[in-house]
Order: C-alpha cells, then structure tokens, then sequence
C-alpha cells in the first residue's frame, strides 16, 4: 500500500483530497461558482467575451412555460435539454431528430412529447441541479460534431476537456461518448477518456472506467494519435476562459463544430481527475511548474507557449523548469 | 494556506480539553471506566402506631445536607397527614398532623445520603451565655470539688472535656463522679451529665443523636455523643471513649435530648431505623464532591441535568463519534453514501433495533420503497408530491412491518419505528436517481456503502468506554474537533483512490 502511495507521488497524481484542500477550495473562490454552475451565466459571459458557444433556442423557467414546449422546438430538428444547474452530465437530452411526433434521443431511443415535458418539469424541480435547488432547462443548438472523431464516436457529441491552471492549459484529452453512456461523452456515464498531448494535439492512451484501452469499444477503432483539428486555437480558447471566469483551477470543455468551429459547451469549477488515467500523467509536477511561473506568462500567447514548450508527453513526467 | 493558524487552533482546543480532563479525573476523580462505584446509603424511618379517633401530631427529627454527608433524595410517605418542616437550633425537624385518624398507622420518612468529606461537619457556635443548672447540696459540692480537680488537670478547653470525659467513664474512683451519675450511668446519662458539669464551668455543650452509617442494618439504635463549643466551632466528643475523636461514619442527625419521634393523640409508638447501603455509580459520587468542591464546574455540567435530559445527551453526544468516524471513511478511506450525515442517523436508529435486525429491516424498508419510487415514475410525477407520496408510502411500510412481525412475534421488528423516516425517503429518492442515472451497480454499491458507514458507526457509537468519556468528559470533544478540523485540510490520498489510478502506478 505504501508503495502504491509512494509511486503515486512519484508520479505526481492529485487526489481529490488534494484538489479540493490545495486547488478549488485556494484559486476558486466561492462567490465565482454561480458563473460556472448556472450555464447561462457561463453563456453569455463567453458571448459578452466574443467567444463562440452553442445557440440558445430558449430557456424554460417556469412551470407553465412547458406548454410552450413544443412551440419553441417546432423549428429544430434536433437539440439539446440541459438544466442549467446541472452537473456531472445528468439531466441532459440529446435529441437527434423526430420520428412523427416522437424525439429521437441520441442512443435512438423514442421519447414522447410528455416525457419530455416532464423531464423538463424534473428539471425544474431541481432534481438535476446541485443542492437540488429549483432549476431553470435550457434547449440549445446541438452540436454537429467534426469528421474527425466520427470513427471513434458512438452517436452523441465527443467533447474536449482540458483543465486550465492560472491560464496555462496544463492537461487535456477527448472525451468519447460510447454506447454505454448513450451519446453523453461524461466519463462516469461510461464515456470513453483519450488523452491529448498537450504539445502537438494528438491522442494518447484511452481510459475507460478506471482502466485504460487503446480502441474505442463500440467502433473497435484504435483512438490513439489522432491529431485534433486547430489544436492551437483550443489552446488559446481555453487559456482564455481564465480572465472569463478568474477561476484559477478549472475544466473547460470545448466541442468541435463542423462549421461553427470550436464552441465553449461549459466550464467546471471542480474537474474530475481521470484525465491523469488518459493521460496517465499526474497532475501535480505541472500545477507546482505553473505555480512558479504564472507570474512571468503576461499574456494567452505565452501561457500557450509555455504549456506547449513543458508539457510535452515526448517525456512522461515532464521536467519541471526549476 | 495559512496551516499554521489550523495548527494553532487545533493544538489550543486540544490542550483545553485536555487540561478540563485531567482535572476532572486527577482533582475531582471523576471515574474513566463506567462501572466504578462508590457508596451511599439510603436511611429508612418507620414510625408506626395507633389512634383512636382523635387528632394526631407526629414530629420527627430528620437529617440535613452538611459538609460530611450530602442529603440526595428524601420522601416522607405519610397518607392522609398534613405537613411541615421547620428547623430547630440546628436541626430539621418535620411535623405530620392530621385531624382524625384511627387504627394502625404508619408513617415512613426516607433518605439517600452520600458522603461528600470525611471531616466532622464545622458548625459555628454563637457566643451564648451558659446558664448554671443550679446543683443543691452534695451535687453542689461533688460538681464543685469535680470542677476544681479537672481545671488543676487542664490548660484548656479540649483538655478540660478530655479529663471530664475521662473521669466519666471510671466512675468508681471518684466518689463525687458517681455521685452526680447516679446508679448504672448509661452513654446518654454520661452526656447529659457532662452538659452539665461544663454549664457549672461556663462551658457551652449539647447533646446530639446520630447514626452509624454500616452496610445493612435494621432497627438502628441511635447514637449519641457530645458538642462542645470551642472557639466559635462546635467539637464533636465520644463520650464513650472521651476523646475528641468521632468515627467518620457517624451521620449527624438531631441535637438536643429529645427522642427522634415524639408523638401526641395517639399510642403504642414503635419506631425503627434501617440503614442500607447502596452502590452507585463513583459518576454521581465524584459529581457530587465536585459540586462542593468547585460548584460551577458541576452545576454548568451534563450532570447538572435532569436524569431523562442526561439520557438523551448520551445519545446525542455520540453523534459527533459517528460524523468524525464518516469523514475518515469519506475522506481517507473514500467510501461512498447516500447523504452526508444519513449513515450516521441511521446508526442511531440501530441502537434500538440491534445491528442485524436493524440493517434487515433498513433494507427492506428501502428495497420496498425503491419499488414503489420505480412504479411512480412512471406517473410522471411532480418532484415534490412524488416525494411526498413516498414519504407516505414509506410510513406505511413501516406501520406494515411493525404490525406483520409483532403478529410473528418477531418482537424486534417493532423497531422498525424508530428509523428517520425523512432519511429513508430521500435515501430512497437519491438511490433511484443513481439507479436510472449510473446503473443499478453504482447505486447498489453507493447503498451498500452507506450501510456499511452506519454499521461501522453504530459498531464505534455501542463501545460503553467511549460512551461513558463522551458523557462525562463531553470536553474530548473538543479534541474530536481539533482532529476533524486537521482532517479538513488532509490532501492524502483516499484509499479508494490507490485503486483508482493504480493504472498510473504501472509502467
């Protein structure tokens, strides 16, 4: 057990323990979080930014505003549902077309017009929201996702996740929906985690659960060294979401659109620390390296220099500049 | 951070709790294991008689606090009678009354006394002036002639009543001596001489009644021995043995010659004494030597309150065992739960169902529930009313197996009342979500893990030692807090997390 202890420090993984005590709870003050928890608000904070995110096609607040449901997706064909509040991925619908009156969800299950209202009505009732306060649904442009990943992706939309640290982009991977977690590409839903090279924005490794695998399990398609369109521009994207938000330590996930480009889907003031398995590098050597450095890194153009030139997975644990 | 602060503050709470601890224990000797004893002995008066149609007046001496024995508890059993208390030159003395009565009666006084000190109670004696009996004759001049030989034997007081005492006792070598006590001189008749004789002198002295406090006796006869005033103080002498020495188990009861039970209107008065002694915790011992030792500490203390009040801080105050147990097992072992605190309530309520039962009857109670939370999803309900509907249907369940297992004589499985009902529901509502959202594993393993909290709790919660510390040192958990506050700035990793990243651990 020591040992495992001991090589775990080695490798400098954070434990959620650490994160908590050393990271959220120092670089991200409380009174930041309603920016990054109510999606709306990161919303139009990235707009206000010039940054680009997913249409909003309406938000649902009260209860009576259900009945205008169907109205307001009459002219979309496919969408997305998401509490605001939300967190973790629950209490999202994807839907990817109709069939007569029925949606179509991402894993081509039908849901009826009524249960759809009433997932917004649970929505509402705070059943998805942190702290199960009552919650506003938002319906949005669902995101149609680059060729790139078409191979590696099961139904839903694959999404970019890449932990932020003081503006400096210190760990990324590619979130792969699967089967299992019906087109949501959160991991503990049972997407499929693939790191990214932080240097040149190609994929490592996968994990998937806690354990790591080379292909993807539905499409049996190796997932590693893909290269992600526009790596550079992700990077600065991501960089940026610091002065949007000045939360220090944060998880920005970026989707890819196929015309749109990259879109900031939400930001997380807590991000899991799973991607240390994709990439299967701790977290630790280089928040300590950022620790030392952020003061020099006056701009996004040097924070992205700087996480390009350290954190290349060409060495596994990344020698730290002293 | 600034950690030093944290260290700071843990180490002053410690050091706090810890100095209110070895006081308690070294100065007060409060008791660290639960089972110790100490002694105190319940007094039983009965005084018995007959009347004939005809307004009765019993009066009746009766023991006070002093700073030898402490009276706990007393109850006068006395049907029909009317009555009263009033003090007497330094005793208690109670008066039952009543108009008319008749045939045989019986009146019970009784006590529980605890000694608090072993010292003779010091009792301040007014400066009063003595007044002479008035010896005629050859008791004139054998007092006289005693007084005279004594004071040539003394230099003062104490030495006066010691040599008195002393020429009591042998009476046949002084002609005056037993003179003044007359054939067959028994102890009370060598006291009230002794008054006496110190009166002639000018020397302030009375008589006082008392018990010897012994394992279990019954029909006590009182004892009786000698005060004299000496310097402002009241000094107890056994005339018996003359000296100014008392056994400290001599309870102090009446003073003055008077009987214990002197009764009018009625006849054939039979009173008898018991003494018995009683073990009792050293707890209530120590708690009350600590109220005459230092009276805040006792009187601001859990021991301060109402019995049935003390019993339920013995529950609540194992709450905090139980949430400090839940963070080592969230936050260095990892462990999932349902609910922050909901494993610990739980653990509470199996304090009253035993752990075996507790966790049968937890599981079917939410197994049950989970059916019915599964069949009204498909009502689309609202979130609020569903959760309303499975509160109800959970008070049900419970009322259902309550009413099923005592029809089986399952006697335990009335228990069941005791879970927190609120608990139950939302634990039911979480696991479904968890359930719908992450797969019956996930939710099975987060219940399963909750149970595993609450048994664990429960296990730590039933340990008497630790029960017994909490209570009667509540200050412990100052350190409980020190430690959890330490707890809240631990980055370590979680054991769950070894297994967690041990990919990261392979090369």
């Amino acid at each position: 057990m020591f040992d495992r202890i001991r090589k775990l420090r080695e490798a400098g993984v954070l434990g959620i323990n650490r994160r908590n005590a050393d990271y959220t709870l120092v670089y991200n003050p409380r009174r930041l979080y309603p920016l990054v928890d109510d999606k709306l608000q990161t919303k139009r904070l990235a707009l206000e930014a010039g940054m680009a995110v997913p249409e909003l096609y309406g938000v649902i607040s009260h209860e009576y505003e259900i009945k205008r449901l169907p109205e307001m997706l009459a002219p979309h064909a496919s969408f997305v549902v998401k509490p605001a509040h939300g967190s973790g991925g629950n209490g999202i619908v994807v839907i990817t077309g109709r069939m007569r009156k029925m949606y179509r969800k991402a894993g081509g299950l039908l849901l009826s017009p009524d249960e759809l209202a009433y997932h917004v009505s649970n929505t509402l009732s705070g059943l998805y929201s942190l702290g199960g306060y009552p919650d506003q649904a938002i319906i949005e442009y669902r995101v149609q996702f680059d060729p790139v990943f078409e191979a590696i992706s099961y139904q839903g939309v694959p999404d970019i996740r890449i932990i932020v640290f003081l503006g400096v982009p210190v760990l990324a991977m590619v979130r792969l929906p699967t089967r299992a977690s019906e087109g949501k590409a959160n991991l503990h839903q049972g997407a499929l985690g693939v790191g990214v090279d932080i240097a040149t924005g190609r994929t490592l490794t996968a994990v998937w659960g806690n354990d790591t695998i080379d292909e993807h399990p539905d499409t049996g398609n190796p997932v590693n060294d893909v290269a992600v369109p526009g790596w550079d521009d992700l990077l600065r994207l991501a960089s940026r979401c610091c002065e949007l938000t000045a939360l220090g330590y944060q998880g920005v996930d970026i989707v890819l659109d196929r015309e749109r480009g990259p879109l900031i889907l939400e930001i997380n003031a807590r991000p899991g620390l799973n991607i240390q398995i994709a990439n299967r590098t701790g977290l630790l050597h280089r928040l300590h390296a950022v620790e030392r450095h952020h003061r020099e890194l006056r701009d996004v153009e040097a924070r992205v220099a700087f996480a390009k030139a350290h954190f290349s997975h060409g060495d596994r644990v990344p020698a730290a500049p002293a | 951070m600034n950690k030093r602060h944290l260290y700071v503050l843990s180490a002053a709470l410690t050091l706090i709790a810890l100095m209110v601890f070895f006081f308690k224990v070294f100065v007060l000797h409060f008791p660290l294991l639960p089972d110790t004893t100490s002694d105190s002995w319940e007094i039983e008066v009965r005084a018995a008689f007959r009347a004939y149609n005809a307004p009765v007046k019993l009066s009746m001496y009766v023991p006070r606090s002093t700073s030898q024995y402490a009276l706990i508890d007393e109850n006068f059993i006395s049907k029909g009678y009317g009555f009263s208390a009033k003090n007497v030159n330094g005793s208690r003395k109670v008066i039952w009354s009543t108009r008319r009565a008749s045939g045989n009666q019986v009146l019970y006084y009784r006590a529980i006394v605890r000694r608090v000190a072993d010292a003779y109670p010091v009792v301040k004696a007014e400066a009063e002036p003595v007044t002479p009996v008035g010896y005629e004759g050859a008791h004139r001049a054998a007092a006289d002639t005693l007084i005279a030989d004594i004071r040539a034997h003394s230099a003062d007081i104490d030495s006066f009543v010691t040599e008195l005492l002393k020429r009591l006792n042998s009476p046949e070598k002084d002609e005056s001596v037993s003179l003044l006590l007359g054939r067959k001189p028994d102890n009370e008749r060598r006291i009230a001489v002794a008054i006496d004789v110190l009166a002639e002198a000018g020397i302030p002295a009375r008589v006082v009644h008392g018990v010897r406090l012994q394992e279990l006796q019954r029909d006590v006869v009182p004892v009786a021995w000698l005060e004299v005033a000496e310097k402002g103080v009241w000094r107890p002498y056994d005339a018996a043995k003359g000296t100014g020495k008392l056994p400290d188990d001599y309870l102090t009861w009446w003073r003055g010659s008077e009987p214990l039970v002197t009764l009018k209107g009625a006849r054939d008065l039979k009173t008898r004494l018991a003494v018995r002694l009683i073990k009792e915790s050293a707890l209530s011992g120590a708690a009350m030597r600590g109220r005459f030792m230092t009276p805040g500490l006792i009187d601001f203390s859990l021991l301060s309150l109402p019995i049935e009040t003390q019993a339920v801080y013995q529950v609540l105050l194992l709450v905090p065992l139980g949430a400090f147990l839940l963070v080592v097992l969230r936050n260095i072992v990892g462990v999932k739960t349902f609910g922050t605190f909901m494993p610990v309530l739980i653990a509470l309520s199996f304090r009253e169902t035993q752990l075996l039962w507790g966790i049968i009857l937890f599981a079917l109670v939410v197994g049950l529930g989970l059916t019915v939370r599964f069949y009204l999803d498909q009502l689309k309900l609202l979130l609020v009313p569903r959760l309303a509907s499975v509160l109800i249907v959970v008070v049900l369940l419970m009322a259902m197996i309550s009413v099923l297992s005592f029809k089986l004589g399952i006697e335990r499985g009335l228990s069941v009342a005791l879970f927190p009902m609120i608990i139950m529901t939302m634990t039911i509502e979480r696991m479904s979500i968890v359930w719908e959202e992450r797969g019956a594993a996930e939710a099975i393993e987060q219940g399963i893990g909750s149970l595993a909290v609450a048994a664990a709790a429960y296990l730590v919660m039933s340990i008497d030692f630790l029960r017994h510390l909490v209570f009667v040192f509540p200050e412990l958990l100052l350190i409980l807090l020190a430690s959890t506050l330490l707890l809240g700035r631990y980055s370590g990793y979680r054991l769950t997390e070894l297994v967690r990243f041990r990919a990261m651990t392979r090369e």
